[in-house]
């Protein structure tokens, strides 16, 4: 391509009057991002406001049941939305860039250089009539990488290594490879431009268990040895029990709580929480799990105030009236709950 | 006593034949298992992509036919069941399938699958019977009719969709109902109630239940008992209980440690097994299937297929390890299969 420089993009701010005071610590900080699928019936609001910031390294969890939105939240961060979708609102800071004001081309850089995607059926976007070294090189050099075919041939092989495949995986095709073999071929072309920001939407949920683990292994290994944060969508609480930092809980396109792993599980604040790793079967006790009665709210028309308050045990006049922000009641605890209207607020504390 | 559904010795292969340049693919190896409704239980048939367990739900419906041995209804071959007998057979027999998207007809209002099943088997006199009925059953699996009734099948959640499937299962008041992974796409919110209303058609109208899953833990928290599948072959089976909080086999084990547990402080990597991942997955011709993943493989077991040895009074597994353990006697699990509690309707 004549347009693709010749090096790694570097990112400049183009407007800077529009940037918001950042932690430099933090990679990615996404503020109030909106977006809606405008269908003949009317705005489906998928995300409704949702901000929050991953810091370096971070392996962040996004979790929510289908509909809540974390998907739409993954393209959005790539600026992968088609109509009939639209980012409506907000700001997607990367490195303090705001990647809503990037040209296309720009943007196309950004992808796999900064932010790399492992989707959830990625082991099927493999091109089937292409051997694996000649995806993976043809990433590279849509990005700007040129070596000689020996060195590149080394740069792939190293590149399998680094997932736990075996040099002569590269000479294959997609189908001569199991779909864990496929998934960690994803996983190496996603960590080959060593990208600040790994989405990993449901990496795993199409494969076994045991093939999982190993899977997931692999790519925290690679994440943190490029030192990237990873943000980790899925369904799976026990998955993100073992693997993540912090988990936010999706709901209805909005964030219900924002927590530390351990915290979150040790004690949800959300109801939607709660009841969330409640309904996880588990060796423990038979029949102790149970299910949310109810179903999510139509994103097509939300109720007022808050979205779950049909479903919510605790709900009170208010939940109907008004909807809860998020807000940090407890240090690194973020929650949108009316139940903690009145606890210790770092704003007013 | 003549069991309900009875397969033996059945062996399904895929491909291959005459002119084929490949061997076929062994989805199911001689394996015998039968499932009687006095007392009713719940069995839980585990394993991977590729262990043979929805082929196994295919055979025990009907809709493939084995390779070799036989699949018995009632005593009679299923291939070749009188129409009389097939009919009985539809009735006793009900089945779930994965995918509560695919098995409705989008042009036809969610009634449709309700309605075809009374009156193919005259379940009600009259429509207002008819309508009576269906909205008993959708009460039954906590839908309410006004909800479900009239609507078409897009304007259900998954959830919804899937538990009208357990009330159209529930309509012909079935012997046995086999639930080929029933909640592997339905949210983790409404797992739990789909599996509840599955329990609670065992518990108050005596079904017996076939709950095939790759899924252990939701196995556990259902089942009495339980078969572990590998490539084809039960590697263990038993007593829920005995099998997952100690498994024997070591194929068993690793499927246990793979599960991520929704607890932070108790890590997952504890216990890593020196398997090469990208180990290609050979053709075994003899010898245990799981050796080549096996920490423990022994010479015996490259030469030998294992047995199922009866480690414990309800429990057998397929591994050399227990060699010194009886061998389980002709190839009835039966006997290790716990008898629920009898439970008052």
């Amino acid at each position: 391509m004549s347009s693709s420089p010749s090096h790694p993009v570097t990112l400049s701010p183009r407007h800077p009057d529009t940037l918001t005071p950042r932690n430099p610590r933090n990679v990615l900080e996404v503020r109030d991002l909106v977006v809606h699928y405008h269908t003949s019936r009317g705005a489906v609001q998928a995300v409704n406001g949702v901000s929050f910031d991953i810091g370096e390294g971070e392996r962040l969890g996004l979790v929510g049941e289908s509909g809540s939105g974390k998907s739409t939240i993954a393209l959005a961060l790539l600026r992968l939305i088609r109509p009939p979708g639209r980012i409506e609102g907000g700001e997607m800071l990367l490195d303090g860039v705001d990647l809503l004001s990037l040209y296309e081309e720009e943007m196309r850089q950004v992808r796999l250089a900064k932010i790399a995607l492992v989707a959830q059926g990625a082991m099927n976007s493999l091109n089937p009539v292409l051997r694996v070294k000649e995806q993976i090189r043809d990433s590279l050099q849509d990005h700007g990488i040129q070596m000689s075919s020996r060195a590149m041939d080394a740069r792939i092989a190293e590149l399998l290594h680094s997932v736990g495949l075996r040099r002569d995986v590269a000479n294959r095709f997609p189908h001569e490879l199991s779909g864990g073999m496929k998934q960690r071929v994803c996983i190496a072309i996603a960590i080959s431009l060593r990208p600040k920001l790994i989405i990993a939407d449901e990496p795993t949920s199409a494969l076994d268990v045991v093939v999982q683990r190993q899977v997931m292994d692999t790519l925290l290994a690679v994440q943190e040895e490029i030192g990237a944060a990873i943000i980790l969508i899925g369904h799976d609480m026990g998955l993100m029990a073992q693997v993540v930092d912090r988990v936010g809980i999706m709901y209805a396109g909005n964030l219900a709580e924002v927590s530390p792993v351990g915290d979150l599980f040790r004690q949800p604040l959300h109801p939607y929480s709660d009841l969330l790793i409640a309904s996880l079967p588990s060796f423990d006790a038979k029949g102790a799990f149970k299910g949310i009665p109810g179903l999510p709210p139509s994103l097509l028309n939300r109720p007022t105030g808050c979205s779950f308050r049909t479903r919510c045990p605790h709900a009170m006049e208010r939940c109907a009236l008004v909807e809860p922000r998020l807000r940090e009641v407890q240090a690194g605890r973020r929650v949108a709950c009316h139940l903690y209207d009145n606890a210790w607020s770092r704003e007013s504390a | 006593m003549t069991a309900l559904l009875e397969a033996r010795h059945v062996t399904k292969i895929f491909g291959g034949g005459r002119f084929a340049k490949a061997p076929g693919t062994v989805a199911l190896d001689d394996f015998s298992f039968r499932i009687d409704t006095e007392p009713p239980t719940i069995t839980a048939i585990v394993g991977e992509s590729g262990s043979g367990k929805t082929t196994l739900a295919r055979l025990l419906l009907g809709l493939a036919s084995p390779t070799s041995g036989e699949v018995l209804y009632r005593g009679q071959n299923l291939q070749r069941l009188s129409a009389g007998e097939r009919k009985h057979f539809l009735r006793d027999v009900q089945v779930i399938f994965q995918d509560p998207y695919e098995v409705y007809n989008p042009f036809y209002k969610v009634d449709h699958v309700l309605e075809t099943p009374i009156k193919k088997f005259g379940l009600a006199p009259s429509r207002e019977k008819a309508r009576q009925l269906m909205e008993e059953t959708l009460n039954a699996v906590g839908l309410r009719p006004e909800e479900t009734l009239g609507r078409h099948p897009h304007q259900l959640s998954g959830g919804q969709r899937q538990r009208i499937m357990v009330a159209r299962a529930l309509l012909l008041q079935p012997r046995l109902i086999i639930a080929d992974e029933p909640v592997s796409m339905v949210d983790a919110s409404l797992r739990a109630t789909i599996l509840e209303s599955l329990r609670q058609l065992h518990l108050n109208f005596g079904i017996s239940l076939l709950y095939i899953t790759h899924d252990l833990t939701t196995a556990y928290q259902i089942s009495q008992n339980i078969l572990v599948m590998y490539r084809g072959e039960v590697a263990e089976a038993g007593d829920v209980d005995l099998v997952v909080k100690d498994p024997r086999h070591p194929y068993t084990q690793l499927l246990i440690q793979s599960i991520p547990k929704a607890d932070p402080t108790h890590p997952w990597h504890g216990h890593e097994l020196p398997v090469d991942p990208a180990a290609p997955v050979a053709a075994v011709t003899h010898g245990c299937k799981f050796a080549d993943r096996c920490p423990y493989a022994m010479e015996i077991s490259r030469q030998q297929r294992p047995p199922l040895f009866r480690t414990d009074e309800r429990r057998a597994a397929a591994c050399f390890l227990y060699k010194e353990s009886p061998k389980l006697e002709g190839t009835d699990l039966e006997q290790v299969m716990a008898t629920p509690v009898p439970v008052e309707a």
